[in-house]
């Protein structure tokens, strides 16, 4: 990029030539951009990524639906529940399966949490790329916390591969109830001290007040969705514009900024934590009683104790597994509202044991394109909290 | 108190409607369409995707302005139509979307580009070059994007083997597709 004529009034003679990353311990995660200087001033960017790409979409083609979700655990990592039920809502759009209220239900309590937690590190580590630690060790103890609940519910802790198709491999146990409403009862006070740390911290608010701003119509036309995008204004969420889940059931709000920039990104973040308490809470209040999974025998795979004494269940665990079930033609475009925005599963079947063409619309991917153009013109410090306030994650870029 | 759901379903596009609408602008290169789980699905000829997509985005009463996903598929069954582009399409203020499809031959895998209409085209049909060989005919800057720049396949295509094929330890008859 050393075509990059300097500005008349720039005291350098030329431009300097900076690789930021791949592995740099600010931009959390394997990405490079490089980065064309005039002092300390951006003037030109580039970027590479596809550091750890792992074909997902070609291994989804060799794999049965049921192998699926631990791919879809490695897109974004910080919320691998919401990828998992993404996933699972999607084959079950295509099934035609309808899950039961309960499921619904353990399912929208599970997303929420997993919401927060992917929202409350993007948000605490913007504190740390600012030069506030305290912040980052006040909520990471409330991620491990949320990550006790997911071992209780699943038995892992980051890719969790929770849930099956048509419901849970087992119901929720008392334990995870307790722990879920003891985090209930504890994160709105550690929320609270937080947001005081930092909503209208002059030091703060200086370092991301204008920085990383993008319009309303730019974000648009690339193809922003989810907080970023409600940062700039627009109150679009899957959530609410095509309920999945049963979302429809339960009263929240959709928390915009106006500015767009790094200070209103985090500032949604922290307020759709406060809407995912509440959703949290109806569910829990509500929570019907009834089946954990739907009924659908050629899908769901039955209880190991009826397989070894039972002739039914036995031929039905050997069809799954083998994958003699007939799976319906079709495609299906599905979408759920990802911590990061829309995460859609774009399925084609062709009646086959596998997927005939998986794709996956991953949020990171589509905005992460836009960041050498939002960050022309300033400093390099800046172009890390932007890295930090957009929520890029690796994993999800890369697919 | 439940949700009201801030989008209202009555304003939503009808899909007969858009259909129309379109069949009289573009007429005979709209092959066919269905309407797969209610999203309806436009199969054109490809010389006319960017003309669709522009007059999609502009009309007054379709305003579909959010690309929403881009990707290819490749189907050898299908012989001189093999590999496609999906388009889907998003009209956010009435909630409303639409998918789009074309298909070419294998031997000629270009496609017009849409980034002069949307941007975040640009990433996607770079991704849909380094996965399936299409040429995105007009893209500024069209190179491999995940993969390494030095590979000559174009992995999502159905011939590509996932593994290597010279291993003997794997035996794919039972559990392979």
């Amino acid at each position: 990029m050393s075509h990059i004529k300097l500005d008349k009034d720039s005291i350098e003679r030329e431009t300097t030539t900076l690789n930021l990353g791949p592995t740099h311990p600010a931009t959390h995660g394997v990405f490079q951009n490089i980065l064309e200087l005039d002092g300390e001033r951006i003037v030109g960017a580039d970027t590479t990524i596809g550091y750890i790409h792992r074909a997902f979409e070609k291994i989804a083609e060799h794999r049965a639906y049921y192998q699926i979700t631990p791919l879809t655990d490695r897109l974004n990592y910080c919320s691998s529940p919401i990828n998992n039920m993404g996933w699972h809502t999607t084959v079950e759009k295509l099934f035609g399966i309808q899950t039961p209220k309960r499921v619904d239900y353990l399912r929208v309590i599970i997303m929420e949490l997993a919401r927060i937690s992917d929202h409350l590190i993007c948000n605490s580590i913007l504190g740390v790329d600012t030069g506030a630690y305290s912040g980052f060790l006040y909520l990471m103890q409330e991620r491990e916390n949320i990550y006790e609940i997911y071992e209780e519910i699943c038995g892992a802790r980051l890719t969790t591969n929770m849930g099956r198709v048509g419901g849970f491999e087992r119901d929720i146990n008392p334990i995870a109830i307790r722990k879920i409403r003891e985090f209930l009862k504890r994160y709105p006070k550690t929320l609270s001290e937080f947001e005081k740390l930092f909503n209208r911290n002059r030091i703060f608010m200086d370092r991301t007040i204008d920085v990383g701003k993008i319009s309303a119509e730019s974000a648009l036309n690339y193809g922003f969705t989810g907080p970023n995008l409600r940062a700039c204004g627009v109150d679009y969420d899957v959530r609410v514009m095509e309920p999945y889940s049963s979302y429809q059931d339960f009263d929240f709000s959709i928390p915009v900024g106006s500015n767009g920039d790094a200070y209103d990104r985090f500032m949604v973040r922290n307020r759709e934590m406060w809407e995912s308490l509440k959703i949290i809470g109806q569910a829990l209040e509500n929570l019907p009683e009834g089946s954990y999974q739907a009924d659908v025998p050629e899908f769901v795979l039955p209880p190991k104790e009826e397989v070894y004494n039972d002739m039914e269940a036995l031929i039905y665990h050997f069809k799954i597994i083998m994958g003699e079930v007939d799976v319906p033609k079709g495609e299906v475009y599905h979408s759920v509202e990802g911590a990061n925005g829309e995460l859609g599963f774009y399925l084609v079947s062709d009646g086959g044991r596998t997927p005939f063409r998986l794709h996956f619309r991953r949020p990171c991917f589509i905005y992460y394109q836009a960041y050498p153009e939002i960050i022309k013109g300033s400093l390099i410090s800046d172009a890390i909290v932007t890295l930090s306030g957009l929520n890029v994650i690796a994993g999800e870029l890369d697919a | 108190m439940p949700h009201t759901i801030l989008s209202d379903k009555m304003n939503r596009l009808n899909n007969t409607e858009i259909l129309e609408k379109l069949k009289s602008k573009f007429g005979t290169e709209i092959l066919f369409s269905e309407e797969p789980f209610g999203l309806l699905t436009i199969y054109i000829e490809k010389q006319i995707i960017k003309d669709m997509l522009q007059y999609l985005y502009q009309e007054t009463h379709l305003g579909f302005q959010f690309l929403t996903d881009l990707c290819g598929i490749h189907d050898p069954s299908q012989v001189n139509a093999e590999l496609g582009v999906v388009y889907h399409l998003q009209n956010m203020r009435t909630n409303t979307r639409i998918r789009i499809k074309s298909f070419t031959a294998l031997s000629n895998p270009k496609f017009p580009t849409v980034t002069d209409i949307f941007k975040t085209a640009n990433w996607m049909e770079r991704e849909t070059y380094d996965f399936f060989g299409i040429i995105f005919e007009g893209h500024p800057n069209l190179k491999r994007i995940l993969n390494m720049d030095d590979m000559v396949d174009f992995p999502l295509r159905k011939e590509f083997p996932l593994e290597d094929q010279t291993r003997l330890d794997k035996d794919d008859k039972m559990f392979g597709r």
